[in-house]
């Protein structure tokens, strides 16, 4: 079992995101560590890319403050390296193809397994064209994420059987950010996906109350916030880490049923 | 990932929540394509109200005065709206409905397309609103009450650099949150597979005519074949039916800006580098760690950071040659051809006639060059008076895309959305 998907074995997961270089390299390690501690059992952390056209305004704002400040792929691996000289917690990454085709597939996934990346989802990259880079990442034990989406219907078993890590089932239509409902028959399409597999189904965007956590984690197996948490730092910059702490401690804790 | 390949460029790079509608548009599209009933209700609405077919007029004065091969030019700017960019949109919008969607949404640079995608949406009965980056709304005022007169809702992006490639990103983020009733029109030979094989379907009407203009008046191929590129929907346009003739040089003018050795361009193919964006691998301007670089162009239409994964494939195998063309070419272009012909040409297919120009003198005078004139000027007249008072009032080189100087607000004024 690999460490993604074994982070799901302790109950329903919590997987938290960032963008790394917002506001710096030093903070974002900071925040990692205080999230794990308040109980998240995932961070997926953004390298921020220039048009990131999945994101919705509050993840692209912080695209945009990261890269301002000049971060970029290599001060991220150092970052991870960092983190993974203090932490045990599974990593993953989220970015475009873009910067993960630039870097070089080989070199980029090498440089995953060396610092100590366990994962990656690529919102870009969907079923037809992963074959690319599936090889590679498996070489270097870096479960490449598979995203469902609402509209995926007869895609899902395809997409499922060949799922790595867990599946980022996305709730709603659109781009990232908070909502305050969520519409999609969530249950129906983890029935569809449970006829194929076993691995874990995590769900994404839109989440951001504790209410909305508790919900999600009756039906899936994890639940991923981003967008809530970006907007924390955006509001307290340097000082967010209290601010964190405290709202991944109470979201996790609306996932123990 | 075999499929919509040119080569290794093309491909489908975009999120799981649109690739249902993809590949349902790719369906359709084949059978529509094919459809006798579509196929007569397009070609009618080509004929009777966008006047197609286009002229193919041969350019006298300008041949006599450079002293080499004969010219001719493809009047797309005769259509109605002022360029090629109502070829695709007819075609796509008359597609959408046949989908049963009942709204476009389309990005727009400074509002060619979008005006284009408008009008088909007012004749075709549909709703319709444009995506256009804010310093272009900005500039472009009028374009906006163009659109807005045509009954379209004009949504500025206030996203990165607040321009064309910005728009792109937010016409497909809205997509993404309303694909049941809705059809994003693209605008050029780019984005996800099938966008680059519908436009090109619907765009290459242009190389089909020139040739049964050309056979027609002088009973043969032409030796070239010229036209400006950004995302390339007009070039590939002009081309498509010549590729498997060997022969006829087909040639693509890019964007060289302030010159392709400064930061001040958007050649991609020059001097860019492969890359996956915007749905498609291609070629991007990018800077380090692959993250997308702001580009300039005098023209608004050919300032973009890629290009069509076709023209990528033409370019690698050789069968295209595609050279950058300066701003100061352009406008030289653009005066030259006002002076010797009595047409005012968009900046962007001034850049065509910049490399007819330089190419007319070094062929024979029985050598035929063909210039796709995409677009209309007048857009165009009162940015390229600001950018020769600019050049002669301070010499300086200091352009940049942004800027909304006095000095430099003449790079996009006004300009036409020829590329995307």
């Amino acid at each position: 079992m690999s460490k993604i998907t074994e982070a799901f074995s302790n109950g329903k997961a919590f997987i938290a995101f960032l963008t790394a270089g917002d506001p710096s390299k030093e903070k974002t390690i900071e925040f990692i560590l205080a999230m794990e501690e308040a109980g998240a059992d995932i961070i997926e952390i953004g390298i921020p890319f220039s048009d990131p056209i999945a994101e919705g305004p509050v993840i692209q704002n912080a695209n945009t403050r990261a890269l301002s400040h000049g971060i970029h792929t290599d001060d991220i691996f150092d970052l991870v390296r960092d983190v993974r000289s203090k932490s045990n917690v599974p990593l993953a990454f989220l970015t475009y193809i873009n910067p993960v085709f630039y870097y070089g597939y080989e070199k980029f996934f090498k440089k995953c397994k060396e610092v100590g990346v366990n994962g990656i989802i690529i919102p870009d990259l969907p079923y037809e064209e992963k074959e690319e880079v599936v090889a590679i990442a498996a070489k270097y034990d870096v479960d490449l994420i598979s995203l469902i989406a609402p509209t995926s219907d007869d895609r899902i078993k395809m997409i499922a059987k060949t799922s790595k890590g867990f599946i980022y089932l996305v709730s709603s239509m659109g781009v990232t950010g908070i909502r305050s409902e969520i519409k999609t028959d969530l249950e129906d399409i983890i029935g569809e996906i449970r006829k194929v597999t076993n691995v874990p189904v995590a769900v994404g965007f839109g989440i951001n109350t504790p209410e909305q956590s508790k919900n999600i984690a009756k039906v899936a197996d994890g639940v991923i916030v981003g967008s809530a948490i970006v907007k924390i730092i955006e509001k307290y910059g340097d000082n967010a880490t209290p601010y964190i702490k405290e709202y991944v401690a109470t979201m996790k804790e609306a996932t123990r049923i | 990932m075999n499929k919509g390949r040119y080569g290794m460029y093309g491909g489908q790079y975009i999120p799981e929540t649109l690739m249902n509608e993809l590949l349902n548009l790719e369906k359709q599209h084949n059978f529509y394509k094919n459809d006798f009933e579509f196929k007569k209700k397009l070609q009618t609405l080509l004929n009777v109200y966008a006047g197609r077919p286009s002229l193919l007029y041969y350019a006298g004065r300008m041949t006599e005065d450079l002293g080499g091969a004969k010219i001719y030019l493809k009047r797309e700017d005769l259509n109605h709206t002022g360029s090629h960019k109502i070829n695709n949109v007819l075609g796509q919008v008359l597609l959408a409905k046949k989908m049963g969607k009942t709204r476009v949404i389309a990005e727009t640079g400074a509002g060619q397309h979008g005006v284009a995608t408008a009008t088909a949406a007012a004749f075709l009965g549909m709703e319709c609103e444009i995506f256009m980056g804010e310093e272009d709304t900005k500039r472009q005022a009028l374009n906006v009450y163009r659109m807005e007169l045509l009954g379209a809702k004009v949504n500025p992006v206030y996203s990165g650099t607040k321009t064309l490639k910005d728009a792109v990103n937010e016409t497909m983020r809205e997509w993404t949150t309303r694909v049941h009733d809705t059809h994003y029109v693209l605008g050029s030979v780019m984005g996800p597979h099938p966008f680059p094989m519908i436009v090109r379907d619907f765009q290459s009407v242009i190389s089909e005519e020139i040739k049964g203009q050309l056979f027609e008046i002088e009973g043969r191929l032409p030796n070239a074949v010229v036209a400006c590129v950004g995302g390339g929907s007009n070039a590939i346009g002009s081309f498509y039916n010549f590729i498997d003739d060997m022969e006829v040089k087909l040639v693509g003018c890019e964007a060289g800006g302030e010159g392709i050795d400064t930061e001040y361009h958007a050649a991609s193919l020059t001097k860019g580098e492969v890359g996956i964006f915007h749905g498609m691998k291609s070629y991007f301007c990018q800077g380090n760690y692959g993250q997308i670089a702001p580009v300039y162009s005098i023209s608004a239409g050919l300032d973009y950071p890629g290009i069509g994964p076709e023209h990528a494939y033409l370019h690698d195998m050789k069968r295209a040659e595609y050279v950058p063309i300066t701003d100061r070419e352009a406008v030289e272009g653009f005066e030259y051809l006002a002076k010797q012909e009595g047409i005012i040409c968009a900046i962007e297919s001034a850049h065509a006639i910049a490399q007819a120009m330089k190419m007319a003198k070094t062929m024979d005078k029985e050598d035929i060059i063909v210039v796709c004139l995409s677009g209309r000027g007048d857009k165009d007249a009162e940015s390229i008076q600001k950018y020769k008072l600019a050049k002669s009032n301070n010499n300086s080189n200091n352009y940049n895309t942004n800027n909304n100087s006095n000095n430099t607000n003449a790079n996009t004024d006004n300009s036409y959305d020829g590329g995307i």
